[in-house]
């Protein structure tokens, strides 16, 4: 039998995802093992343990200082800065993709400058951002959107493009304006498209989210893990990579049931 | 005056003529099946009938209006593929047929519950009435172009243009679309442009035959003449056709 043709069973199916994740933990744990039989204040692999109390202790006890619990403020940070560039990306990719995909003028104003404009590497541009907008919580959200607003954009209208022209057609012999089309033929097929969209722009935002935050920032997650590694504190950088990668999961995960759950009729069409 | 006249079309993309001198005219009411080799320039006849397109040179009346410029709703469509619209429901893309035409191209409150209660009463008539709260891509191909031809009928065109509809139906649904577009037909007498690449289904549904083919043919330029309508037969009286003679022959014809 061909390979092609060969499928892994529910257990094996099961056992095989979780394989990877196991040889990764335990790579790390043997490795941190023989580390610490060294030199047993060794800080560059903390073991299994230290990092599961590290992270007991960063999300439960207040900070001395300042009494409130560092993690949880972190987090809403950076939760916000990541909300309001991606929302803002997304708002402003569905109209412009709508426009640049429906009117042929626009399209020949905007199409190119997009192209042009989404080749600038947003990080080179940060400096700019920091001297232009201060730095303050606005150039971080500038630069989320500097960064994955083109690629919204092009995604998007080069979507609203593939619809078959036949159906534009359509509901122009049904008497529909421009609007029309575009709010009710165009808009509701774009949906699906933007939530697919913003799934895969979600790394390059927190890219850059990161990125902003290690440079200038108070709080945040990427600033904390910038501000720990002067001490090599390696338990409360892995904790929040940790962290960081499971918010990141989740959003990805509320995304995809998301537009299973509101647009039922792209699922039927599988 | 007729109600749908064709004068001298021509066609080209570019340098390449896609249709030459085409003259036509069709009373309303009148059911023309268009046949032709592929690459004949079938389909740019419907575009061009649709408005989707403009001729090169000539000018395409119905009703005597000026050529229009753009689709409108006077012109039904319905095509091979992609004539629903697949993020609505069955119900929802026939009160399309009726809300598009408004300024947010929907219906709120008692005018959406009575175009509802229309919808549903269309949907009875095509019997689609079981699957009303489905999407289309749960529908068989037949009930899919059913549900276009409804949709197109719901905004009620003065003419109806069908780019081969039923192209891709297997032979037994191709049969049974038949009767309902007759059916549909005699209580409507609208006036409908069917493209086709089937010659037995142009006979048996059309009053009239056109047959789109090249009139001159150059085989080192395949491409450099257009097609034109080369015989208009009359496909009426039972599916006998007989061929009506388009030159002026000075012979006794009896009226």
């Amino acid at each position: 039998m061909r390979l092609i043709n060969r499928h892994p069973g529910r257990l094996t199916r099961t056992a095989l995802v979780a394989l990877p994740f196991l040889l990764a933990f335990g790579a790390y744990a043997i490795g941190s093992d023989i580390r610490l039989t060294a030199n047993p204040s060794d800080k560059l692999l903390p073991a299994p343990s230290t990092i599961a109390e590290t992270a007991h202790r960063l999300f439960t006890m207040p900070d001395q200082r300042s009494e409130k619990i560092l993690l949880w403020g972190d987090t809403a940070a950076s939760l916000i800065r990541l909300g309001l560039g991606v929302g803002i990306s997304a708002v402003l990719a569905t109209i412009l993709g709508l426009l640049i995909g429906l009117l042929p003028y626009v399209r020949a104003t905007l199409a190119g400058f997009v192209a042009v404009v989404s080749m600038i590497p947003p990080l080179a541009v940060l400096p700019i951002l920091f001297i232009v907008f201060g730095l303050g919580e606005l150039s971080k959200v500038v630069l989320i959107i500097v960064g994955i607003l083109p690629f919204l954009i092009r995604d998007l209208s080069a979507r609203v493009i593939e619809i078959p022209r036949e159906m534009i057609v359509k509901a122009e012999t049904l008497g529909a304006s421009t609007f029309v089309i575009a709010l009710r033929v165009a808009l509701p097929q774009l949906l699906p498209r933007l939530i697919q969209a913003v799934r895969l722009s979600l790394g390059p935002a927190w890219l850059f989210l990161i990125a902003a935050e290690a440079i200038a920032a108070e709080r945040g997650l990427g600033y904390r893990i910038f501000l720990v590694r002067r001490f090599l504190a390696m338990d409360i950088i892995l904790t929040y990579v940790i962290w960081i990668t499971f918010l990141a999961f989740m959003m990805d995960m509320v995304l995809r049931w998301l537009s299973r759950r509101l647009f039922p009729w792209t699922e039927a069409s599988l | 005056m007729s109600f749908v006249v064709a004068r001298d079309i021509f066609q080209s993309y570019g340098t390449r003529p896609i249709l030459q001198r085409v003259n036509v005219t069709v009373e309303e009411g009148e059911f023309i099946s268009i046949v032709g080799a592929s690459g004949c320039g079938k389909s740019t006849f419907l575009r061009l009938l649709l408005a989707q397109e403009r001729p090169t040179r000539g000018e395409i009346r119905v009703a005597g209006a000026e050529p229009a410029e753009e689709p409108g709703r006077d012109r039904g469509v319905v095509f091979q593929r992609y004539s629903v619209f697949p993020h609505m429901t069955v119900r929802d893309n026939i009160v399309a047929g009726e809300s598009f035409r408004t300024r947010w191209g929907m219906f709120s409150g008692a005018a959406k519950r009575a175009a509802r209660d229309r919808a549903d009463e269309t949907l009875r008539r095509i019997g689609l009435d079981h699957v009303a709260d489905q999407y289309p891509a749960t529908l068989s191909g037949g009930m899919q172009q059913r549900l276009a031809i409804g949709q197109a009928l719901t905004a009620k065109p003065r003419i109806l243009l069908l780019d081969e509809p039923f192209g891709a139906l297997d032979p037994g649904t191709r049969l049974s679309m038949h009767d309902f577009l007759q059916d549909l037909r005699e209580e409507t007498g609208m006036t409908v442009f069917m493209v086709t690449h089937d010659l037995e289904e142009g006979f048996k549904l059309g009053d009239r035959v056109l047959v789109f083919d090249k009139p001159r043919w150059d085989p080192h330029d395949p491409n450099a003449y257009g097609a034109t309508i080369t015989y208009d037969f009359d496909a009426r009286d039972g599916g006998i056709p007989f061929q009506r003679i388009k030159e002026d022959t000075h012979v006794f014809r009896p009226a």
